[in-house]
C-alpha cells in the first residue's frame, strides 16, 4: 500500500540528512506506529506519504515513494488527497471552515463529487464517528476529542484509504484520547483503512498496533512485531518497563495481557505497603527522585509553611465564569499536580497564580512574604512566582539560544551567565548558535524553563509541559522538578500525563467545571480512578504501587 | 402548517436587508428610521442564525456612537440651521478673521441638533439594517454562493475572517507571556519586541493551514484554461464593480440617475456571465446549498417593496419624508409605514433556524 524505496531526504540547509535510506513495505490495512525519540525524524516520514515533504516543505528527495501505486514525485499532495489522509497534533490549526458538517464535506467538494454523493457521504461519516449531534456545531466550540475526531472524519469522509496521524492525543485528556483511539480502532477493523500513526505516549496506543517501526536519526527499522519490536525499543511505556525489570516474554503490551501475568508478582510484593517509599520513613528511597527529597502524604500543612494559598478565588474569561471558588493551600518545597478534562480550568488556575488573569473574588497569597500577584509590578511577581506557558515559544525572543540566555539574564537582573548555567544543568547543553525556534519541543521547553528559573521564584508553574516531550526528556523533567523541590522551590505543574505526575508527584488535585472535585496525597488519588491510574497501578491494583521504580525497589529488599 | 427548521437562504437575508437599507436611505423621519431600526430588531430577535454571534447588537452600538458624536460635533461647531429654540449657549471661542465661516461655541438651538439627530439616525438605520443582515445569516454563509470564479477570493476572505480574531488572541497570549519575564508589556519599544512572536507565530498558523488545505486537495478541481479563466475573472470582477456602483446609486439619494437601478442590472447581468463561463469548467461542487422556496422570494419580495414605495414616495416628493426643519412632530406618510410594517413579515413567515445542539 505504502512503499519506500531507498529514500533519503535532505532538507536545505541542514547539515545531514533527515531520512537515510528508508525502506519500507507498509501493507493493506495495517495499523503501525512508527516510535522514536523527538527530532528523529518521525514527523518527516510521516510527510513524505502523502508528499508534502518535499512538495511543500522543501529538500531534496532521494529514492521513490509510492502510495497506492502513486508516486509521490509526480503527484502533489492535492492529487494524494483522495489516497491518504493526514491528521496533525492540533487540528483546530488546519480546519478550513467553520462548521462540523462542512468540514466534513470540504475534501470532497474540491473533488467536485456529486452533491448528493456528498450528502450520503457526510451522513455516513458523521454517524461512523459519532458526530451527528454535533453537525451543527461551530468547530472552535468542540472539546480537543471531538475536534480530533471531526479531523480523522473529514480526511476519512474524502475517500482517503490511508489514514496518516501525526500525535493524535499528545494534547488530549486520558478520556478524550480513548475515544480518538476508539474511532481509530474501529475504522482500522471496520473499513481496513492503513494507518500510520506517530505518538510519544506509547502507553495509550502500542496495544493497538499490528506492526511498529522503530526510528532513529532518520533510520528506521523494518516492521516489526510490537511485542519484539518493544522488547528492544530505548523508548516504551512503563507496562513494558515493568516486564522488563520482571522478565517476561513475550512482552505484554497491554494492561490485560500484563494483568494476567501479574499475579505472582503481586504475591512477591503482597508482605510490602508501597506507602513506605512515598513517606519520609528512614531506610532506601526508591530511584533518583527519590533520593532527591522525601514525599509527603500529608496535604494538612500549617498555614505558615504554604508557600501558595489559594482561597475561594472565582475567575470569569469572556463572560464566562471558568473558577468557581477554588481553594487550595501548598506546602512549601512540594510537588503538586493539577489534574482534569481539557477546559476543565487548569490552565486558567494557573494564569491566576501568575496574575494573568484579574479574579473575580476570593484571594492568592505567594511565598513567605505572602505576596499578592495581582497587586505587585510584572518586575516584582517574577521573583515570586514564574509560569512556563503552554507553548514555551511565547517566552522565547531572541535570534539564537544564547541571545535569549543573555537576554533572560538582563530581564531578571541575574548575574552575567546564570541563565547559562541554569540551561546547561537542564538540558546538558543545547548549540548556543542555533535559533529557539529550530529547537525541538523538549529543547524549547528546557530554554524556557531556563529563562524562567533565571529570576529563582519561589512558586515554579508549568503549564501542561510534556507535550510533544519523548520518555526520555520526560524523565529528565521529573529530574529537575524533584531537584528544585529538594531546594525549596514549589512546583505547580497542570498536566493529562498521569505517568508524569506518578513520577513527581506529591499531590494530585483534579478540577472538573472550574471546581476542585479531589484533592489528597498522589498514591490515594492516582490509584483511585481508573481514568487517572498510572499502567503500574494499573497492573498491579489492588496494590498501589505507582512507578516501576517503585515495584524495583522492592524487589530488591525482599531478595 | 410547520415548516421543517432550517436556516433561510443567505442571499434571501441580504437582499432584504438591503431593500429595508434602500428605504432607510430615502427619509430622514425620526418615525420611519426608527420604524426601520424596530422592524431590523423583530426579525432579527425571531430568526437570527444561532450559531454566531448576534452582530446587530455592535452596529446599533455603533449607531448610537454615531449619533452621539454627530450631536456633540453639532453643538460645538454649529451645522448652519438657524432656529428659533434657542436652548442655551456655549461660550465662544473667539477665531481670527480668515476663519470666520467656522465658529466654535455659541449658540445651540432645538432646530439645529434635531437636524443633526435626524441625519445620524438615517445612518444609524442603514448600518442597522446591515447588522440585521449579518446576523440573519453570516457573510460565511454568503461567500459560499460566490461565482466559482471567485472561489480563490472567496476562500481568501474566509480564511481572513478567521485569521483577525486569532491575530488578537495571539497578541494577548504574546503580551501575557511578556509579563512572565517581568516586562509590563506597555510602551513603543515593547511593542516592536512582541511583534516578532506574533507575526511568527500568525506565519506558522497560515503555513500549516495552506499545508492542511494543499493535502485535503484545495485547488485540485479547477481544470480551466488560463483563457477561460482570464475572461470569467473579468467578466466577474467588472461585475462585481457594477453591482457595487448599483448599489451606491441606490443607497445614495444624490447620486446620477445612471448610476443605481441600470448599473445594478447591468452588474448583475457580468456577475451572471462569469457563473456561467467559469462555472461551466469547475467541477468543484457544492454540499447542502440552501433551497430557494417562496419564503425566500417572499422575503426579498417585502424587502424591495419597502425600498421602492421609499424611492416613489422621495421622487414624488411625499410630505413628511424629509420632514421640516421646526421643532414639531413631522407628519408621517402611510403607505411608507405599510411598507415597511410589511416588511417585518418574515419574522413570521419564514422558516425558524434550527438550534444549534
Amino acid at each position: 500500500m505504502i512503499s519506500f524505496d531507498h529514500v533519503t531526504l535532505h532538507y536545505a540547509g541542514a547539515t545531514g540528512p533527515s531520512l537515510r535510506d528508508v525502506s519500507l513495505e507498509i501493507p493493506e490495512g495495517e495499523l503501525v506506529l512508527v516510535v522514536g525519540p523527538t527530532g528523529s525524524g518521525k514527523s518527516t516520514l510521516l510527510r513524505t506519504i502523502n508528499g508534502l515533504v518535499p512538495h511543500f516543505s522543501g529538500g531534496t528527495l532521494s529514492g521513490r515513494v509510492t502510495v497506492a501505486g502513486l508516486d509521490t514525485a509526480t503527484h502533489r499532495p492535492r492529487d494524494l488527497a483522495t489516497v491518504v489522509g493526514l491528521v496533525e497534533q492540533d487540528p483546530a490549526a488546519t480546519f478550513v471552515t467553520d462548521v462540523v458538517e462542512e468540514e466534513v464535506a470540504y475534501g470532497m467538494e474540491t473533488m467536485g463529487l456529486d452533491p448528493t454523493a456528498i450528502r450520503r457521504r457526510v451522513e455516513e461519516t458523521l454517524d461512523l464517528f459519532g458526530l451527528t449531534p454535533l453537525r451543527a456545531r461551530s468547530l472552535q466550540a468542540l472539546s480537543g476529542g471531538q475536534q480530533q475526531r471531526v479531523a480523522i472524519a473529514s480526511v476519512l469522509a474524502a475517500g482517503s484509504r490511508i489514514l496518516v496521524l501525526d500525535e493524535p492525543t499528545s494534547a488530549l485528556d486520558p478520556v478524550a484520547a480513548e475515544e480518538v483511539l476508539a474511532s481509530l480502532h474501529r475504522i482500522v477493523h471496520d473499513l481496513g483503512v492503513t494507518v500510520v500513526l506517530a505518538e510519544h505516549r506509547l502507553e495509550r496506543v502500542v496495544h493497538h498496533a499490528d506492526r511498529v517501526v522503530l526510528i532513529e536519526q532518520g533510520q528506521t527499522s523494518e516492521l516489526l512485531d510490537p511485542a519484539a519490536a518493544m522488547a528492544v525499543s530505548a523508548i516504551h511505556p512503563p507496562v513494558v518497563a515493568l516486564s522488563r525489570l520482571v522478565g517476561w516474554t513475550p512482552t505484554p503490551l497491554s494492561i490485560r495481557d500484563a494483568r494476567r501475568r501479574a499475579g505472582e508478582l503481586r504475591d512477591r510484593l503482597a508482605d510490602q505497603a508501597p506507602q513506605d517509599s512515598r513517606a519520609p520513613v528512614p531506610g532506601p528511597t526508591p530511584g533518583p527522585m527519590g533520593q532527591l527529597r522525601p514525599r509527603a502524604d500529608s496535604t494538612v500543612v500549617a498555614a505558615a509553611d504554604l508557600a501558595v494559598s489559594i482561597a475561594g478565588v472565582k475567575v470569569d474569561r469572556a463572560g464566562r465564569r471558568i473558577l468557581h471558588g477554588i481553594d487550595l493551600g501548598l506546602r512549601q518545597g512540594s510537588v503538586a499536580v493539577l489534574m482534569g478534562r481539557n477546559g476543565a480550568g487548569k490552565s486558567t488556575l494557573l494564569g491566576a497564580v501568575a496574575g494573568q488573569h484579574r479574579l473575580a473574588g476570593g484571594t492568592i497569597r505567594l511565598g513567605r512574604q505572602g505576596i499578592d500577584p495581582h497587586a505587585s509590578a510584572p518586575r516584582e511577581r517574577v521573583r515570586v512566582v514564574g509560569l512556563v506557558p503552554q507553548q514555551p515559544e511565547l517566552l522565547l525572543y531572541a535570534e539564537t539560544v544564547s541571545a535569549e540566555c543573555v537576554a533572560a539574564d538582563r530581564d531578571f537582573g541575574a548575574p552575567d551567565g546564570t541563565t547559562d548555567a541554569l540551561l546547561l544543568r537542564i538540558s546538558g547543553g543545547l548549540d548556543p548558535a542555533s535559533h529557539p525556534r529550530d529547537l525541538s519541543e523538549g529543547q524549547r521547553l528546557e530554554l524556557a524553563l531556563a529563562v524562567i528559573l533565571a529570576g529563582s521564584p519561589q512558586v515554579l508553574l508549568l503549564d501542561e509541559p510534556t507535550r510533544g516531550l519523548d520518555y526520555g526528556a520526560k524523565a529528565r523533567l521529573g529530574a529537575i522538578l524533584a531537584e528544585l523541590a529538594a531546594t525549596g522551590t514549589t512546583v505547580l505543574l497542570a498536566t493529562h500525563d498521569v505517568e508524569l505526575a506518578a513520577e513527581v508527584a506529591d499531590r494530585v488535585v483534579v478540577l472538573a467545571d472550574g471546581e476542585v472535585v479531589t484533592d489528597g496525597p498522589a498514591r490515594a488519588v492516582l490509584s483511585a480512578s481508573p481514568a487517572f491510574a498510572p499502567q503500574v497501578t494499573k497492573v498491579l491494583l489492588p496494590q498501589t504501587w505507582l512507578t516501576v521504580d517503585e515495584v524495583a525497589t522492592a524487589l530488591g529488599q525482599t531478595a | 402548517m410547520v415548516r421543517r427548521e432550517r436556516l433561510q437562504h443567505p442571499a434571501a437575508w441580504w437582499l432584504w436587508g438591503l431593500g429595508l437599507a434602500t428605504a432607510a436611505s430615502r427619509t430622514t423621519n425620526p418615525v420611519l428610521l426608527l420604524l426601520v431600526i424596530g422592524v431590523c430588531v423583530l426579525v432579527v430577535s425571531e430568526r437570527r442564525d444561532p450559531a454566531t454571534a448576534n452582530m446587530l447588537v455592535p452596529f446599533l452600538v455603533i449607531g448610537l456612537v454615531i449619533i452621539a458624536f454627530r450631536v456633540a460635533l453639532t453643538m460645538i461647531l454649529g451645522n448652519g440651521i438657524v432656529g428659533d429654540t434657542e436652548l442655551f449657549t456655549l461660550p465662544r471661542i473667539p477665531l481670527p478673521d480668515w476663519a470666520a465661516n467656522v465658529r466654535i461655541g455659541g449658540l445651540v438651538t432645538l432646530e439645529s441638533l434635531l437636524y443633526a439627530v435626524y441625519e445620524a439616525l438615517r445612518l444609524a438605520a442603514i448600518l442597522a439594517c446591515l447588522g440585521a443582515a449579518n446576523a440573519l445569516a453570516s457573510p460565511r454563509r454568503l461567500l459560499r454562493y460566490l461565482p466559482a470564479t471567485l472561489y480563490d477570493v472567496g476562500t481568501a476572505v474566509v480564511v481572513g475572517l478567521t485569521f483577525a480574531p486569532q491575530l488578537l488572541a495571539d497578541a494577548r497570549t504574546v503580551r501575557a507571556a511578556r509579563t512572565l519575564r517581568g516586562h509590563d508589556g506597555r510602551g513603543l519599544g515593547e511593542l516592536a519586541r512582541l511583534t516578532v512572536p506574533i507575526l511568527e507565530t500568525a506565519f506558522e498558523r497560515s503555513l500549516g493551514l495552506a499545508a492542511s488545505m494543499e493535502s485535503r486537495g484545495y485547488g485540485r478541481a479547477v481544470t480551466m484554461t488560463a483563457g477561460g479563466r482570464r475572461l470569467a475573472s473579468v467578466l466577474a470582477l467588472v461585475g462585481l464593480l457594477g453591482i457595487l456602483g448599483g448599489l451606491y446609486g441606490l443607497l445614495d439619494a444624490s447620486a446620477g440617475g445612471v448610476l443605481g437601478l441600470p448599473l445594478l442590472i447591468v452588474g448583475g447581468l457580468l456577475a451572471a456571465a462569469s457563473l456561467v463561463v467559469g462555472a461551466s469548467r469547475d467541477r468543484r461542487s457544492g454540499y447542502r446549498r440552501d433551497p430557494w422556496t417562496w419564503t425566500e422570494s417572499l422575503t426579498v419580495l417585502v424587502g424591495a417593496l419597502a425600498g421602492a414605495v421609499m424611492v416613489t414616495g422621495s421622487a414624488a416628493g411625499w410630505n413628511g419624508l424629509t420632514p421640516s426643519q421646526e421643532a414639531q412632530l413631522p407628519a408621517v406618510p402611510l403607505p411608507a409605514v405599510l411598507a415597511l410594517l410589511l416588511a417585518a413579515t418574515p419574522a413570521v413567515f419564514t422558516p425558524r433556524p434550527r438550534r444549534a445542539t
